[in-house]
């Protein structure tokens, strides 16, 4: 995927004035976000879990080495094979070739934001094969031709309205009164669409929420299905992950598990959680003849060994994005990259560089309410400040940004000079401002008046107030 | 330290750029409010900018020696009281993190931090006020800002100062736990974004029908006020020290003076 992150200013102007976008972004308060509060009112030891949460992953990249080393023997165990990948091109190499190997055609697909981290699918469809997602938010977007714009939702950005259209469009053999209204509807026909897939795939791709060490198991949570079919009808099965998703043991999972569904949907279990370990055994009644790891790592071995190493104990459940109030004012494409929201802006500089991505750690207020959410308590806000902090350092923040601050500073450091620029400003904005308490228009906040005002200072600053009152005090008691 | 004769503790008035340079109010209902509830109150000359826009721009060096230079400021108060969650949380959470683990510097922030407090948890927190100077008659509702509630966990205290006030009724509004917005540089480098959040906000208010819009942060203040001058909205906006203090005299934020 061809980054846009530089644009964020300009991406996010567009989806501030696009009407259906904004329409759909206004579900999600009442939406995800009230169901994760419903969820967590409903378990009292959810901050503990939290807790827990936190320390076993801590826990885990502590020991990242030893963790994936005991995964990768338990998968060869089982019967299946790893292959390592350090960067999108080999992890899309690695699985072109598996299913060339394979002598596919078509390949279904599960859910996965590392196939859209590595464009995998491109990559695939470049090399003559046909691919089919099976996720109904996906496949929505793969007809759309577009990318998700939300971790766990990718569609969020879409109306019901839209979607109809769509599947209207696309799928005009169907009878054309049929009702499209709720999504079980649009499930149901999606699955009519992909029956035919499921059944004739050579490949079945998906991602993994978790990876157990202990047992050389791979999990994913749906509430469709179709992961289970994209895994076990077809005769290959490939799981293209990242290094960050192993834990220890199966309880570990279950615990994390437990964090993920609230957060993410508030659910208590995602209807459909399914283990895969190996390929089908001797006496198995289905499932594939061949089973594959692709781990990625991306950079994330150099996220691991520095001061952002906290965000890799992301879950991915979307809570940080959900309750974000940008996230929530131009949704996640004008972010420009894979992850939006507080996770993006973090994660992305990581992936694709600070030069690229340097908008998106800076556009948020740290108002602090991802991090309040997080299941994982990962401090977005301050791993958003070091990346502030390294562009600073690097000298890629904006040359007028740095100049404005650095004149600030040096002022700031020197009081006597400070407090006399405070009372001159704040006696020539309150002449300018007249009677009218604000001003309309300002020369260096152009951005800010030009959808409020901008309020007008009182003419006096505090430190004259003081200094006034300490004179009055002092000659009140020289005169007794 | 605590004067000898009269027993009152020593409170440092961390003034805050905003209040300082655009409602000097403020700051003298925040003296009126720490006098009332017993003790005396300095402002130290030395101070100037707590270093926010600095550490939140990425440049830690200036923010730094910001952070030296307001703690040696305060040195020999009791107590360090700002009328801002968002300053108070910089000194208080954020000083220590400025300092290397273990050095001298430190020491000295970990020490400042335990001082500092945010006015209004001050006044209940530390020194138990169960009433206040100011009367008021009239619908108000407070917006959490985000430092103080996320971070120095500000929510209930405002509320049980202005519910002590006789006539004074608290509507609470939507989301008054989401941002309005403003987040300093972000409001300048991210005005279109900003702008949008504060529109929520504005509806918000609008919605709870009220007199007064009242907040811990001038930030913020000066962000929703802005917004609802432009839509020529006739609710009122004021810092929360303003109305527990009863210093009613100057208009509201961003309100025409009268033609006297
Ligand atoms: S950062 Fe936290 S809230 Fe955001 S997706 Fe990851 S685990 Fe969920």
């Amino acid at each position: 995927m061809q980054p846009t992150a530089h644009d964020f200013k300009s991406n996010a102007r567009a989806a501030l004035g696009d009407k259906q976008l904004q329409d759909a972004l206004s579900g999600l308060p009442g939406g995800l976000v009230a169901q994760r509060a419903a969820a967590r009112a409903r378990l009292p030891e959810f901050d503990g879990l939290r807790d827990y949460g936190r320390d076993l992953r801590n826990h885990t990249l502590e020991h990242l080495d030893v963790y994936l080393e005991r995964y990768e023997t338990a998968v060869k165990g089982a019967g299946g094979h790893v292959h390592w990948a350090a960067n999108g091109d080999e992890a899309c190499a690695a699985i072109l070739r598996i299913c060339q190997d394979a002598g596919a055609r078509l390949v279904t697909k599960g859910k996965s934001m590392v196939s859209e981290e590595i464009g995998l699918n491109a990559r695939l469809e470049g090399a003559g094969l046909e691919v089919v997602e099976t996720d109904l938010g996906e496949y929505i977007l793969q007809i759309r031709h577009e990318t998700p714009s939300h971790i766990i939702a990718p569609a969020i950005h879409l109306t019901q309205g839209q979607v109809e259209a769509d599947f209207r469009r696309e799928h005009a053999h169907l009878p054309a009164g049929r009702r499209l209204v709720d999504p079980a509807e649009l499930v149901d026909e999606a699955r009519q669409i992909l029956r035919e897939k499921f059944i004739e795939a050579d490949v079945g791709i998906t991602g993994a929420n978790f990876l157990i060490a202990e047992t050389g198991s791979s999990i994913i949570v749906t509430n469709e299905g179709n992961g289970d079919l994209t895994q076990s009808l077809a005769r290959v099965h490939i799981v293209i992950t990242s290094i960050d998703k192993v834990v220890p043991t199966l309880d570990d999972a279950s615990a994390l598990l437990r964090l993920l569904a609230r957060s993410a949907t508030g659910q208590e279990i995602t209807s459909y959680t399914t283990f895969s370990t190996g390929p089908r055994r001797d006496g198995d009644p289905d499932g594939p003849e061949a089973y594959h790891v692709v781990l990625l790592d991306n950079g994330r071995t150099e996220l691991l060994g520095s001061e952002f190493r906290e965000v890799l104990r992301c879950i991915r459940c979307g809570a940080c994005m959900n309750h974000c109030p940008v996230y929530n004012a131009v949704g996640g494409h004008a972010y420009g990259w894979v992850y939006p929201g507080p996770i993006g802006a973090v994660l992305n500089p990581g992936f694709i560089g600070i030069k690229e991505a340097g908008n998106l750690p800076n556009a948020s207020t740290f108002c602090g309410r991802c991090e309040a959410v997080c299941p994982m308590r990962i401090p977005l806000p301050k791993l958003m400040r070091h990346w502030r902090e390294r562009e600073f350092a690097g000298g890629d923040t904006p040359f007028t940004t740095r100049m404005a601050l650095k004149s600030w500073a040096a002022l700031a450091r020197r009081p006597w000079a400070y407090h006399l620029l405070a009372r001159l400003t704040s006696r020539a904005m309150r002449v300018a401002s007249g009677r009218s308490g604000a001003f309309r228009w300002l020369p260096f906040a152009t951005g800010w008046t030009g959808g409020r005002d901008f309020p007008a200072p009182q003419g006096r600053t505090f430190q004259e107030l003081w200094a006034a009152r300490q004179k009055q005090a002092a000659s009140k008691r020289s005169a007794r | 330290m605590t004067d000898p004769a009269s027993n009152r503790p020593r409170v440092g008035l961390f003034v805050t750029c905003l209040v300082d340079m655009f409602r000097p109010s403020v700051g003298m209902a925040a003296v009126k409010l720490i006098e009332h509830a017993g003790c005396d109150v300095v402002v130290p000359r030395a101070q100037t900018c707590c270093g926010q826009p600095a550490y939140n721009s990425g440049d830690r060096p200036d923010a730094k020696a910001l952070a030296l230079q307001t703690i040696a400021a305060f040195e020999g108060c009791d107590y360090v009281v700002a009328p801002s969650g968002s300053c108070a949380g910089m000194l208080k959470a954020h000083y220590p993190r400025l300092m290397d683990e273990g050095s001298n510097d430190h020491a000295r922030a970990a020490d400042f931090s335990e001082r500092v407090h945010e006015l209004v948890a001050f006044l209940v927190d530390v020194r138990g006020l169960t009433s206040v100077p100011g009367n008021f008659t009239g619908k108000v509702t407070y917006h959490d800002s985000c430092s103080g509630l996320r971070e120095l966990g500000i929510k209930t205290q405002p509320r049980r100062l202005l519910t002590s006030i006789k006539g004074l009724e608290l509507k609470e509004m939507a989301d008054s736990e989401i941002c309005c917005g403003f987040g300093g540089a972000f409001s300048v480098k991210f005005p279109d974004i900003s702008n949008a959040m504060v529109e929520k906000k504005s509806a918000n208010i609008a919605a709870a029908d009220v007199d007064v819009i009242l907040a811990g942060d001038l930030g913020c203040l000066m962000n929703m006020a802005g917004k609802l001058k432009r839509q020529e909205s006739s609710t009122a906006c004021r810092h929360v020290a303003e109305i527990l203090a009863g210093e009613l005299d100057d208009p509201p934020i961003a309100a025409a003076l009268d033609k006297r």
